[in-house]
């Protein structure tokens, strides 16, 4: 095969493992089946009904690969929490809501590979025994839904959606279903119950696991994009070999997405582990601006706790002790989650050190007022109150003693909710006070401490005054 | 209310992509209705709900919920900014401020429960959204359903939707 060519200036960096990522930014490349038949397109999926299901999901065990939406579990596991004696009919939903600040991937996949991620559903569907299968797209790809939708007909044309795929006896639809702007509808349970036509309340677990109880109380798998694109090169390269890339628990290659400040953020695939956070910031986005200093880093999507620049983490590596700078940090989930913060959705986002840590804190507190879903009280009061605090932080109005009510009001969130939103919206607030306590305080006005300053307070005040 | 019959074809199309309840098809009849009169008025409720077989309260709360459907009519062109992290560092806020004067909008009597700003002719409408999935690429705006990344000037970006 000739080698890929990449339009100008979108070349990938030579320390990038293009896989899922191959053909974006490819010179010559479209959307349409026949570019993508033209490369071996739905070959694996021709393969995969010829199969055992559960060899497929076999192989995607060995793969090791874990969901690349966030929480980083391992798909093949997952895949086999449907309760073997299940009679009921089973759904896969690819999760296309991306939702989480910071991440910008699955629109390439979506936008410039679609029939990629209809082929790695085709064949997790196969797998999985799922005869009826969604993808969520959020309502802000208008031009992905139709993307998709076109695609899909002209997979169903060819034989590979249907009745009979490929000449087996599997029969499979995909349908889009678009969602309206709600952050919580990436959570996989709002998604379930939105599809259902809710409002997108998630579901306590237990019990309801989506494997489980998912749409329609029926086992439904739910699966990030990138991660329903990984089951096609699986299966191609087998477990075994795909698991070689990356490193031990965290296979494979991933798409990290930065933004922030540095001289050219962008999307970069690489074998998960294999490079650190330096290599990423320095080589790949060509280094901070001029005379600048990484003040801080989220490195996994707006909810991941905040990592500081100058800090140092001593963690267990091989069951030996090592000191890592942030720059050392290779990124892996493992090695993010010792360092106390999480690999999430590949979403790094840089500050460097113009930037007012209280402002940056407010603007991700405002995101989580506005999102929250409203059912559980810590959530829904918590996230406006750690918004409001921090609007005064910002405003020069709050009292120092204010940074350790919002302590208290985050950490009066997290494991008390229905939902990982709890922990998503409280997690930052936490980890900015723990790294950047005396940044917050010195935004905040000492002669303030002792006075009525809260606003609700002196309302209150006027109204019984009255 | 009129849903020209192209239009409720194109509906009935969408409802059978949820063969095991009819309930699920809420948010794509919306999406419809919306698309073609611009925002759900209570009798697009009402239509939606008769049209599902549901008590129209199960159409509203769902109206109400999600920040994708509005209550009231927006400007021929609607644009979202996005406001969260990534953009704001590349200056969504300034974007948002040149836009309101260029289009001549007013964002004063913005709230949580009215976050669109209509401009006077009508020409033009404004929110902010939150984070669009093009955070390397901000500060990021939609128009209609048009995508625009780095956008520098309001001026240029406007002068696209002229007609
Ligand atoms: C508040 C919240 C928002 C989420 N948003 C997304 C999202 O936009 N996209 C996504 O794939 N997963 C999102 N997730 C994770 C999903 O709940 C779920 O874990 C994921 O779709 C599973 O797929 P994976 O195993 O392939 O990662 C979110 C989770 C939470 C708690
Ligand atoms: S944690 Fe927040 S978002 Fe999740 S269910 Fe509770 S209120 Fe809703
Ligand atoms: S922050 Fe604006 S697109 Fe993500």
């Amino acid at each position: 095969m000739a080698a890929i060519k990449y339009l100008a200036g979108k070349e990938p960096h030579p320390n990038e493992h293009r896989m899922i990522f191959r053909n974006v930014d490819r010179e010559g490349w479209d959307p349409s089946i026949d570019t993508y038949l033209g490369e071996g397109g739905y070959e694996q999926l021709k393969k995969a009904v010829a199969m055992e299901p559960q060899a497929i999901t076999d192989e995607v065990k060995k793969a090791g690969v874990r969901g690349r939406g966030g929480a980083g579990f391992p798909a093949g596991v997952k895949w086999g929490f449907i309760p073997p004696n299940n009679t009921k009919p089973v759904y896969l939903i690819c999760n296309a809501d991306e939702s989480e600040p910071g991440t910008f991937k699955d629109r390439y996949i979506i936008h410039q590979d679609p029939h990629q991620l209809i082929e790695g559903m085709a064949i997790a569907c196969f797998a999985v025994g799922a005869k009826l299968a969604y993808i969520y797209i959020r309502e802000e790809f208008p031009e992905g839904a139709a993307i998709l939708e076109k695609a899909i007909a002209e997979a169903h044309e060819k034989g590979f959606l249907g009745k009979g795929i490929c000449g087996s006896d599997f029969d499979l639809e995909i349908y889009v279903h678009r969602g309206a702007g709600a952050y919580i509808c990436g959570e996989e349970t709002g998604l379930i119950e939105s599809l259902e036509g809710k409002r997108p309340y998630p579901r306590i677990k237990p019990p309801y696991f989506p494997a489980a109880m998912g749409l329609y109380l029926c086992p439904t798998i739910v699966n990030n994009v990138e991660t329903l694109c990984h089951v096609k090169h699986i299966l191609d390269m087998g477990g075994e070999e795909y698991a070689k890339l990356g490193t031990p628990n965290n296979t494979g290659t991933r798409i990290l997405c930065v933004s922030g400040d540095v001289q050219k953020p962008g999307y970069f695939e690489v074998q998960v582990g294999k490079v650190t956070l330096g290599e990423v910031i320095n080589d790949m986005c060509g280094g901070l601006k001029p005379g600048r200093k990484i003040q801080a880093v989220i490195p996994g999507g707006s909810s991941a706790k905040v990592l500081r620049g100058d800090e140092t983490f001593k963690i267990k590596k091989g069951g030996e002790d090592v000191e890592l700078k942030l720059e050392d940090i290779p990124m892996d989930f493992d090695t993010l989650a010792a360092c106390g913060s999480m690999a999430g959705s590949g979403g790094v986002i840089v500050i460097d050190d113009s930037r007012s840590i209280s402002w940056v804190l407010n603007n991700i507190n405002a995101f989580y007022a506005h999102e929250s879903c409203g059912q559980c009280t810590p959530c829904r009061e918590g996230s406006l109150w750690m918004k409001k605090i921090t609007d005064r932080v910002v405003a020069g109005k709050a009292a120092p003693s204010d940074i350790d009510t919002l302590d208290a009001v985050a950490r009066n969130i997290d494991g008390r909710t229905i939902c990982a939103f709890g922990e998503a919206c409280s997690w930052p607030t936490e980890s900015f006070i723990q790294k950047f306590r005396d940044e917050l305080v010195a935004s905040t006005n000492p002669d303030l401490d002792e006075a009525i300053v809260n606003p609700e307070t002196e309302l209150a005040a006027a109204h019984l005054a009255r | 209310m009129e849903v020209p019959a192209e239009l409720e074809k194109e509906i009935d199309e969408r409802i059978t992509h949820y063969p095991v309840s009819k309930r699920s098809a809420v948010l794509p009849v919306l999406h419809a209705l919306q698309h073609h009169f611009g925002y759900i008025s209570e009798e697009a409720v009402e239509w939606a709900a008769r049209k599902l077989e549901l008590e129209p309260i199960k159409v509203l709360e769902v109206v109400t919920f999600y920040p994708g459907f509005r209550q009231s009519a927006p400007g021929k062109y609607h644009i979202r900014v996005c406001r969260t992290l990534s953009c704001a560092m590349a200056g969504s806020a300034e974007l948002m401020e040149s836009l309101c004067k260029a289009a001549k909008i007013d964002r004063s009597g913005v709230t949580h429960h009215h976050p669109i700003a209509v401009g006077e002719d009508g020409r033009f409408s404004i929110e902010f959204a939150e984070c669009l999935a093009s955070c390397g690429t901000g500060p990021v705006c939609m128009v209609n359903d048009d995508f625009h990344e780095k956008v520098e000037d309001a001026e240029t970006l406007l002068s696209k939707y002229r007609d």
